[in-house]
This record gives structure tokens, sequence and C-alpha cells, in this order.
């Protein structure tokens, strides 16, 4: 096991066991430690009235402020509805290579598209893109394998085609990068 | 992703440049920002980008004119533009000017996908149209015509300075020569080259068939013509027709193709309608067409109007410095197409193929090659892999005295040397065998 570790910053509430359940995911795809932190920012600077979004890149430059000596990467979480100028939506972004990424919850669930609820559904939805969020930080860019979790997601039914792990082609490359 | 593709990302906004840059990064994209046309320009002067995405409104040199002057010097480059304030005429006038697409931001993630995923396709739709435009052209190049012979020399030539005109062409030469080769090789070296090259064996078609064949037939023509059919003249517009054995075509038949040569008119059987086809004629024959003539078995006046280019192809036993080169080019195609190992050639093996009269021709060296790597041992050709015992004339046979050493040499070859073998292969005792291998002062071909 690596010394060092990752760090999952919540803003806003998350239920514990979802975040532990999370950081389990994300340790045993990447094996390094995974530490469970709460942050705190003014999350009305961020809000776009026109769009009655939060500014996805702002927020990832904010993240990356926050500084934690032994985490090697950082990922903030939210549950608000991100977007970034160019798109109507994200569901989360990265620093490709770097070291700050973002995942929002906010899309994830099935009531939001007239389904019934299901908590596995949107816990499963939420290890995927935040595992695929660290993945753009150790400079992993998207893959074409449709199980793989480096493959680009735009609509949930296309986080759950895809596995939480990563696939045949793309785990050498990530481990090439430890 | 096989070539990493290249985007230009062109705003004056900041934020929107960095989030497509982030975005397209993710992807494995090449990347590039510039934050006004003009700078996009001299980037573009130095470097090529597959994929434009622009922004229409930026201050002073706005995404339309950038995407005119882009088109000006690179038509084939994607330009997509973008814009906030969406109006049917912009996006029009973009479309008109050449964009490859016209989006309104904010745009939905996946559209943006498909976005690129449609311009990274015709961008790999018009390099897989190149590339397999270089490799019909290079299968059918005067390359393909192998020989460093002075006779093939003058073939290439005149293929080369035939090709760039719209005259008819006879090629004549013995059977295998590769006379169709060489058709192919006119068109596919004449500006026609992206047209068919049709290709008809006279020889092997009655009168009445190959008049449908070659006018093609209205539907109930004759019994059998369930729909109407398109004819090789026809088939080959724009492009060339092939006449093989041209010689072998009726009396009948000739009066039809002269008519058609001239007014490059004609009319399927049973129909009654003139169609017109811009066809250029190349015809082969292995007979003496003027000695026809002479005879009044072929029309004169079609003679001239074909043979306006004569090229004779030499056959294989008057160019046998050919026969190296043949060999190795068959070598490569056939262990390539059967995929196996390459293999070489015993230099007793390629000195009886020189001394191998070939009636056949090229034809028939090809099919020798071939068997030789089918039941060879794949490492080497070896004589008795080539099946050369059955033709025993030799092109230096000049005396019974010379035939007869030839002839030993060759069955001794066969039998790797192995005199009880060769003697009752000959069907003389070895006592004699000998006699002879010393009066022709015979020598395994690794001694001599």
């Amino acid at each position: 096991m690596n010394l060092q570790n990752i760090t999952l910053i919540s803003f806003g509430y998350f239920e514990r066991d979802f975040l532990e359940k999370t950081a389990e995911a994300v340790q045993h795809e990447f094996q390094y430690a995974v530490n469970i932190k709460e942050g705190h920012i003014d999350l009305s600077e961020y809000y776009d009235p026109a769009r009655r979004q939060y500014n996805g890149n702002m927020l990832l430059k904010q993240v990356d402020t926050f500084t934690f000596p032994e985490s090697v990467k950082i990922i903030g979480l939210f549950n608000v509805d991100l977007f970034i100028p160019i798109l109507t939506f994200i569901f989360g972004q990265a620093l490709l290579g770097g070291r700050t990424g973002i995942a929002s919850l906010y899309r994830f669930s099935n009531e939001r598209y007239g389904m019934t609820g299901n908590d596995q559904i949107q816990l499963d939805r939420f290890k995927k893109m935040v595992i695929h969020e660290l993945g753009h930080t150790f400079g992993m860019t998207h893959c074409h394998t449709p199980t793989c979790v480096m493959r680009s997601s735009t609509y949930v039914e296309d986080l759950d085609q895809k596995e939480q792990h990563f696939c045949i082609h793309c785990r050498p490359r990530l481990e090439k990068t430890f | 992703m096989a070539k990493k593709i290249s985007i230009l990302i062109v705003d004056d906004e900041e934020s929107v440049r960095d989030s497509l840059y982030n975005w397209f990064i993710e992807d494995g994209y090449r990347v590039e920002c510039a934050e006004n046309a003009k700078k996009a320009l001299i980037m573009l002067e130095s470097d090529q980008f597959d994929i434009i995405l622009a922004d229409i409104k930026m201050p002073g040199m706005d995404g339309l004119e950038m995407l005119r002057r882009i088109k000006a010097f690179r038509k084939e480059s994607i330009v997509i533009v973008m814009t906030a304030f969406a109006t049917v005429d912009t996006a029009v006038k973009a479309l008109k000017d050449g964009a490859f697409d016209y989006v309104t931001k904010p745009f939905d993630p996946d559209d943006l996908t498909h976005l690129i995923r449609n311009a990274t396709k015709q961008i790999s739709l018009v390099e897989e149209n190149e590339t397999l435009k270089k490799h019909v052209v290079s299968l059918e190049s005067v390359e393909d015509l192998i020989g460093n012979s002075e006779g093939m020399k003058n073939v290439l030539r005149e293929v080369e300075s035939v090709a760039q005109t719209n005259s008819s062409v006879i090629i004549t030469g013995e059977s295998g020569t590769g006379k169709e080769l060489v058709a192919r090789a006119i068109h596919a070296n004449s500006p026609r080259k992206f047209f068919p090259f049709v290709s008809v064996h006279c020889g092997a078609l009655t009168e009445s068939l190959l008049e449908s064949e070659l006018f093609g037939h209205e539907k109930g023509a004759f019994t059998g013509a369930m729909y109407n059919r398109k004819g090789r003249f026809e088939m080959a517009d724009s492009g060339s027709i092939f006449l093989d054995e041209i010689a072998t075509i009726s009396t009948k038949m000739q009066v039809e193709l002269l008519r058609v040569l001239e007014s490059k008119t004609f009319i399927r059987v049973g129909g009654n309608k003139e169609i017109s086809s811009d066809f250029r004629v190349i015809c082969a024959t292995n007979r003496d067409l003027k000695h026809m003539v002479e005879k009044g078995l072929f029309r004169e006046d079609l003679f001239y109007r074909l043979n306006v280019v004569n090229i004779h192809i030499p056959p294989l036993r008057e160019r046998i410095e050919d026969i190296p080169l043949l060999v190795e080019y068959f070598i490569s195609k056939y262990c390539t197409t059967m995929n196996k190992p390459m293999v070489t050639i015993d230099p007793a093996a390629m000195k009886r193929l020189q001394e191998f009269n070939f009636p056949g021709n090229i034809r028939e060296l090809e099919n020798m090659i071939e068997r030789a790597i089918v039941v060879g041992d794949g490492k080497k050709i070896r004589m008795k892999d080539l099946p050369l015992e059955k033709t025993i004339v030799t092109t230096t046979a000049e005396s019974l005295d010379d035939f007869e050493k030839s002839f030993i040499l060759q069955i001794l070859s066969k039998y790797n040397w192995n005199i009880s073998r060769t003697a009752k292969a000959l069907k003389v005792d070895r006592v004699t065998l000998y006699h002879k291998i010393k009066k022709y002062d015979l020598k395994p071909a690794d001694q001599q």
C-alpha cells in the first residue's frame, strides 16, 4: 500500500456511509489510502442565476487551492448541478495529469429522469464518476472500450453501461503512472 | 484512435476556450487555442489542424470571415462555427461558405461528442478515400509490369506515352505475356483512371452473347432477358474498355464494332433508344491481325481504326534476363497471399528456369512459382519443386547432341544427381549414363 493518499472532500450534505463506500471503491481501484474530508465554501459565489447552475470551472479552481500534504490527488464532491460555459451540464471534470477533479451527485438519481429511485444505482454511478475523474488526474484520457471506467459518458445510461474498473488496456497505463 | 486528431479552438472568451480545451484533451485530442481570428490564421500558416472550432462573434475579424479565409487556402479544413445568438441567416451563410456544422452555445455534452465524432469520421473517410485511390493506382501502375530487359523497357515507354492520349491501342503478344496487365497500366496512368476499366473476353462468347454483353439488352429482347441490362460499352463510360482476343469476333460483330467506335453511340439489343458513351478502346490479340486483313478475315477499316498505336510484348524466352525479377516478384506475391514466410530460390533452379522456353510465358512462370511455394519445404524453391521435366525443348539446343546433353542434365538435376534413379528414368543402364556424363562433361550446378 502506498504511503501517500487520495482525498475526497465533500461540499454539502452526503451520507457518511455513501462516502465510505465510494472511498472503498476508489481505494480498491487505485491502491492508495483514501481520506474523506469535509470542505466548506460559499457555493453562492459559483452560482450562475441565468443558468441556475454552478460554474464547474470556477469550482475546480477553488478545490485545487485546498492542500493536504500527503494527498497526491484531491476530488471535490458536490451535490449541485454543474456546468461549464460551453456545455449545458457536466457530471464532473478534472485537470488532466493534474492534482484535482470534481464530481457531482446531482444528476445521478433516477428520480430526475422520471424513474423509481434506486440508491444502489446512484451510488454506482457516483463511484464510476469519481474513479473516472481520478483517472484523468493520473493522465488517463477517454477509452473506447465499452465497459472501461474511462469511457466518456454524457448520459447516466452511459455510466450504467460501464464498470467501475479500468480495462485491460488502461490498467497497465495507469499503473505506470503510480 | 489511429492518428491523433488536432483541434484548434478560436474564441475570445477564455472560459469557453478553457472548457473546450479540457473537454477535448480528456478525449485524447491535440488541442490548441487562439483568442482571435487573426492569431488563429497565423497559427494555421505554420501548423495543420484537422478541426477548427470557431466562434462567430469575435472582436476584429469575425468567425465567418475567418471561415472564408481558411477555406480559400485550405479547402479540405473542417470548420465548425459556434454562436451564442443563433439565427437562420447566419447558419445558412456559414454552411454556404463551407462550414462543416453550426452549433449554438451552450451545447449538450452528447451533441459535442457527436459533432466531433462526425467530423473525425469525415476526416477518416477522406483519408481512406485518398489511400484507396493511391492503392488502386499503385496496383495497376506501370511499376507492376516487371522487367528490366530492353524489350520490356520499350513496352513501359510506350505505355507511359500512350496513356495520356485517347487513341485506340492494340496490344499484341503471345498468350500469357501480360496483355491485360499492359491494358490496365495504360488505363491506370490515363486521365480516365478513376473511371471504370471494363474487360471483355471476346473469344469466350458466342456472337449473340457478345452482342448482348457489349451493347446490353432491353427486357424481353430474347428468351431469358427478364430485365434491362447495361452493356459493357455503357459501363465503360468515361473509362476504358478492354477487348481481349479481338481477332475472334465475327464479321457481323466487326461491322457493329466499327460503327460504335466511329459514333460512340449504340442501341441496346431489343431497344430503340440511342445511348452514347465516352470510352477508350484497348484491344489485345495473339494473332497477326495484318495477316488476317490480307486474307480477308478481319476488316481493314476496323483494323486501322483500332491500330492507332500498337504495343508488342515480347515473349518471355526473348527476355530471359527478366526471369529473376519476375521470380522474385511472384515469390513475394504468393508468400504474402498464402501467409507463408518468404522463400528463396536455389541458384540451380533459377538457372534451369532461365533455360526453359516458357511456351505459356509469364502466366506459366507464375503458375510454376505458385505451385513451388505450395509443394516446397517453405524455405527454398529447388529443382524438384518446379515442373520443368515435361518440356524438353531448350533454347540452346541447336543440334541433337545439344538436345541430348540438356535433357540428360535436366533429368540428373531432377533426381539430385542420383545415377541409378536418373538412369532408370532415362531407361538406359548406369554405364551408358556415365558415358554420357563424361562425353558431355556434365557437372552438378553447384560445381560448375
